[in-house]
């Protein structure tokens, strides 16, 4: 275990400085004098020398780029050209909104997506089974932004049962905040849930049809038991490696729920920075964005290596 | 028996004599009343394109109180499939169990899955050929060997959990209590298979089906485990149904055997009579098999293969292999005639008793 | 289930997460023999998912080709009907706030889905599969080095990568293209990898390096074949991915620009408009749904009929 976790940690930072020298090179490649861009009104010949020598420009690549990995450790991750507040309090802001999306999503997602699972595998290639992979299917084929607009036109205009934009914070009015979210929940959650219903499904026939499930009812475990305890509990440790692999994916619908649903995070201030030519902070959203990306797949990772025996004691 | 070696043979006189001994034990006054399992008539059947296709054809045994009965036979011959069918273990549909499974009275195809669960682990405990896939990965071998008497026995958790330590000891396993604690893929084989035997009988089963318990076992281990069963059957007068295609470990451990091929039984006979004068072809085959340590003769053979169940021949469906075959044995089945005192086989050429040896 | 503990091995959810060996055919036998491809069809055939799914595909093929034929209006022109009318027998698809006929609209936007998902995913294939082939056979440094780097990349969700990627090269068409290339090749690379260090152990190839035939004709002729089926199937999930990603992209307006027909900014400009016009968003998103669904549907039947292993 703790040869895996070393090695998972090490691969870990290996990716998040692959990740960093990617973005840093995109944010170089920017056409334009990046200082210049920074400056922006208020500029001056002396203040541009200066912010030029700061940032390393006058140095090669390497130390730009080291300088660069310094003020991000630091939490600066410089100003915003727009209104020039700092963009680390820009995303700090915008964080929280897209957590509470991706988790009200994740635990929507989840609570689908098991019991359709379940049911499919066990009554498989019977009506049940179809139907709830057929749903699954169409669940995340459904383009989610489409998807939200329709659910806003069908629940929000037609039955206005729900609100069709905004957020708020959970602290402010916490049923008024989680009753927002929940179309948008909806939306995402239901995409995330016909990815993961077909993987339960397969991992739970696969469990199945093992020797120690028939040995365990020849011992005289009674079905239920058979199924919810003794095969779960092997179908499910794979199955949470993928909900961390899909978390990615989930980060990425969540930038279009956030544009169709108005919400304040990382993601509509990521689409609203690039249209207006903000680089610093598309930066700062996508540095944290992936960052957030790669450390839950760590997390999952280690969940899964202590979830599973074969790899918690060697 | 002297010989730990699976070629008896090599042993001839010494064994056949112990051998005719064992069998005289085995069957010696035993009253219907000890008749443990009886089974009749059991069909498997499996639906498939060509229509329903039968694994297990009328296949008919009994195993007494203390008896070690071998069900023998190549891979394909239903033998598996056979044992799994007395616990219901076969998932149906696709396949559909037909005939009476008799266990102490009572027909166990015919109880609802709650009387059935009562029973197995139980009164009827089953033991695989991979020891080490038959134990769940994820839960501590303690742990199972204790879930398999919380699940029938009366007695608090404590008490039962202080048991199942005891028995991992008593199965051989070193350190037990340290050991219950630990996961499956901590074990090796022979060990996991210990544990089996010991969740097998810590019900004090009165049937303990084994297939092919030490198939996936080196031969050393091999003996220990048969050993222990054995001596479940002396000691403990628990009915063995062995489930083997190793002619050695049949000669080495049962007082009965049953050949089976494409499922059906073709020989059913005390081990001297196997052994000795084996009354159907096929059986004469499989002795044949095995290797003599004296002389440099030729190793036998069948020729051919057993085929697929959907390509069963008519007839008796050993006929195309079978050295003495008759123009009669493409057309009729043979059923399973006397062939000796305590033999009988499916055969057309045995026309009378007191063929075989006594 | 048997999920390596270290994300090596591809584990998307498109190709469901079980080990498997590509379908080892043997010596440069590939999947393109003349009774291979008639048993193919006939496996292929039996899931009727899968068949929709290649009638819808044909269906968005016959779309954009014959766009200028099938459409009754110019898809650009406006004014050609009264504005936010709603689906009638001269629009079937209705108007949208400027007055376009909404069908001829949603018949040519096939192209640009079309184009970005077939062109996209073709250049993510040619560079993943080689990147793959070489990672995997020559192994070492160069493995390590090229699978960081396929890493690095995986690690971003493709949308937020293709905007960064459009934050420096600006919007448009081929932009959408390229980024949406990049964003796949990590995949390619991974499955393509994997498969091919299974195949490296496999006899044959020893015997071909023993023979002395050369490393990048053994890649070529020995271990490519053998890798492609699952390089096919994942070539064809990836294209629904592909358009929807295109969709979003235009969605979020940083696709092709007006007044080219995109399905996703289709939908963007129908949005303001849904409380008076729904018909604005939502039929050119039935349009957009069927066609990934039918894409995915397809993509399902691929990889049950090319390596049923993977199925359950």
């Amino acid at each position: 275990m703790v040869r895996f976790v070393v090695s998972r940690l090490g691969q870990t930072l290996a990716v998040l400085f692959t990740v960093s020298v990617i973005i840093f090179a995109l944010m170089r490649m920017i056409p334009g004098d990046p200082v210049l861009m920074m400056l922006g009104d208020d500029f001056t010949h002396d203040a541009y020398q200066r912010l030029r020598a700061k940032l390393g420009f006058d140095r090669s690549i390497v130390i730009q780029y080291l300088i660069w990995v310094g003020s991000i450790l630091r939490g600066d991750f410089g100003d915003s050209y727009l209104n020039h507040e700092r963009v680390s309090r820009l995303v700090f802001d915008a964080f929280l909104p897209t957590a509470s999306l991706v988790v009200a999503s994740l635990v929507v997602g989840v609570l689908i997506a098991v019991p359709s699972g379940i049911v499919a595998a066990m009554r498989r290639d019977s009506p049940w089974d179809y139907g709830a992979m057929g749903f699954a299917i169409f669940a995340y084929s459904m383009p989610g932004f489409w998807k939200g607009i329709v659910l806003i036109w069908v629940f929000s205009v037609g039955l206005g049962w729900f609100p069709a934009m905004g957020y708020v914070h959970p602290w402010q009015d916490l049923w008024g905040g989680l009753w927002r979210l929940v179309l948008p929940a909806v939306t995402l959650g239901t995409f995330f849930s016909g990815l993961v219903a077909r993987i339960i499904r397969s991992s739970l026939l696969e469990v199945l049809d093992q020797d120690y499930i028939k040995a365990a009812r020849a011992k005289g475990v009674r079905q239920a038991a058979l199924v919810y305890r003794h095969a779960l509990a092997n179908a499910l440790i794979p199955v949470v490696t993928v909900i961390g692999l899909q978390f990615g994916t989930l980060l990425g619908g969540a930038v279009l729920t956030e544009t169709v649903f108005s919400i304040p995070g990382m993601g509509r201030l990521t689409v609203a920075a690039i249209l207006n030519r903000d680089y610093a902070v598309v930066q700062g959203a996508i540095l944290v964005g992936v960052f957030a990306v790669v450390v839950v797949n760590l997390f999952v990772d280690l969940t899964y290596a202590f979830l599973n025996p074969r790899i918690r004691l060697t | 028996m002297g010989c730990a070696t699976p070629s008896i043979r090599a042993c001839d006189a010494d064994v056949t004599d112990a051998l005719r001994a064992r069998s005289a034990a085995g069957n010696g006054g035993a009253a219907p009343a000890d008749v443990v399992l009886e089974v009749r008539d059991l069909t498997v059947e499996f639906s498939s394109e060509a229509g329903p296709l039968r694994a297990v054809d009328g296949v008919s045994f009994h195993v007494r109180r203390g008896e070690i009965v071998g069900l023998v036979g190549e891979s394909g011959a239903g033998k598996s499939l056979t044992s799994e069918a007395i616990l219901r273990l076969i998932r149906c549909p696709p396949g559909r169990i037909g005939g009476e499974v008799r266990f102490q009275g009572r027909d166990l195809l015919a109880l609802d899955e709650a009387a059935l669960s009562r029973i197995r682990g139980k009164d009827i405990a089953m033991i695989f050929q991979n020891a080490g896939a038959s134990l769940n990965p994820v839960f501590r071998v303690g742990d199972q060997l204790l879930e398999a008497m919380t699940l029938h026995l009366p007695e608090s958790r404590r008490t039962l959990r202080e048991r199942a330590v005891e028995i991992l000891g008593r199965v051989g396993i070193p350190s037990a209590s340290a050991r219950a604690r630990d996961y499956p893929h901590q074990f090796s084989g022979g060990m996991a298979q210990r544990v089996m035997i010991g969740m097998g009988i810590s019900c004090v089963p009165s049937l303990l089906i084994a297939d092919e318990p030490t198939t996936a076992l080196d031969v050393t281990i091999q003996a220990q485990v048969l050993a222990l069963i054995r001596r479940l059957a002396s000691e403990l007068g628990v009915a063995v149904l062995l489930v083997s295609h190793d002619l050695g470990i049949i000669s080495q451990m049962c007082h009965r055997v049953l050949v089976m091929y494409g499922g059906k039984i073709v020989e059913e006979a005390s081990i001297a009579a196997v052994f000795g004068a084996p009354a159907h072809p096929y059986t004469r085959g499989l002795i044949d098999c095995l290797p003599r340590v004296e002389g440099t003769a030729r190793l036998g053979s069948i020729a051919g293969a057993m085929p697929g169940l959907s390509a069963m021949p008519g007839g008796c469906r050993f006929h195309p292999r079978c050295p003495v075959a008759e123009p009669r044995c493409a057309v009729e089945s043979p059923e399973l005639r006397r062939a000796g005192p305590e033999q009988i086989a499916a055969c057309h050429l045995i026309l009378e008793p007191a063929e075989g040896a006594a | 289930m048997s999920v390596p503990a270290a994300r090596g091995q591809a584990v998307d959810a498109e190709v469901l997460p079980l080990h498997h060996a590509p379908a080892a055919l043997g010596p440069a036998e590939g999947v393109a023999t003349r009774a291979g491809v008639g048993r193919w069809w006939r496996r292929f055939a039996r899931n009727r998912g899968a068949v929709f799914g290649l009638a819808v595909f044909l269906a968005v093929v016959a779309m954009a080709v014959f766009a200028p034929v099938l459409a009754p209006h110019d898809p650009i022109a406006q004014g050609v009907g009264k504005p936010l009318q709603g689906p009638s027998l001269a629009h079937w698809a209705g108007t949208d706030s400027f007055g376009r006929d909404i069908l001829s609209r949603i018949i040519y936007g096939a192209r640009v889905a079309l184009v970005v998902g077939l062109v996209a995913v073709l250049i993510a294939l040619v560079v993943g599969v080689t990147l793959g082939l070489v990672a995997g056979y020559y192994g070492g440094w160069l493995d390590a080095v090229i699978m960081r780097v396929m890493d690095g990349l995986f690690a971003f969700p493709i949308i937020i990568l293709a905007i960064a990627m459009m934050a420096v090269m600006g919007f448009g068409v081929t932009n959408v293209i390229i980024a949406v290339a990049v964003g796949f090749v990590a995949p390619f690379a991974r499955v393509t990898r994997g498969d091919v260090l299974a195949v490296k152990e496999e006899p044959y190839i020893e015997a071909a390096r023993l023979a002395g035939v050369g490393s990048p004709a053994i890649i070529a002729r020995h271990v490519l074949p053998n890798v492609l089926a699952p390089i096919i199937v994942q070539a064809a999930l990836r294209v629904s991915g592909a358009i929807i990603t295109e969709a979003g992209l235009s969605f979020l307006g940083l696709g092709p620009p007006p007044p080219t027909p995109a399905w996703g900014r289709m939908i963007a400009e129908g949005q303001a408009f849904i409380v008076m016009a729904p018909h604005i968003s939502t039929i050119p998103g039935v349009a957009l749904m069927l066609t990934i669904v039918g894409l995915n549907l397809l993509g399902d039947g691929l990889r049950d009929t090319l390596d049923p292993r993977l199925r359950r």
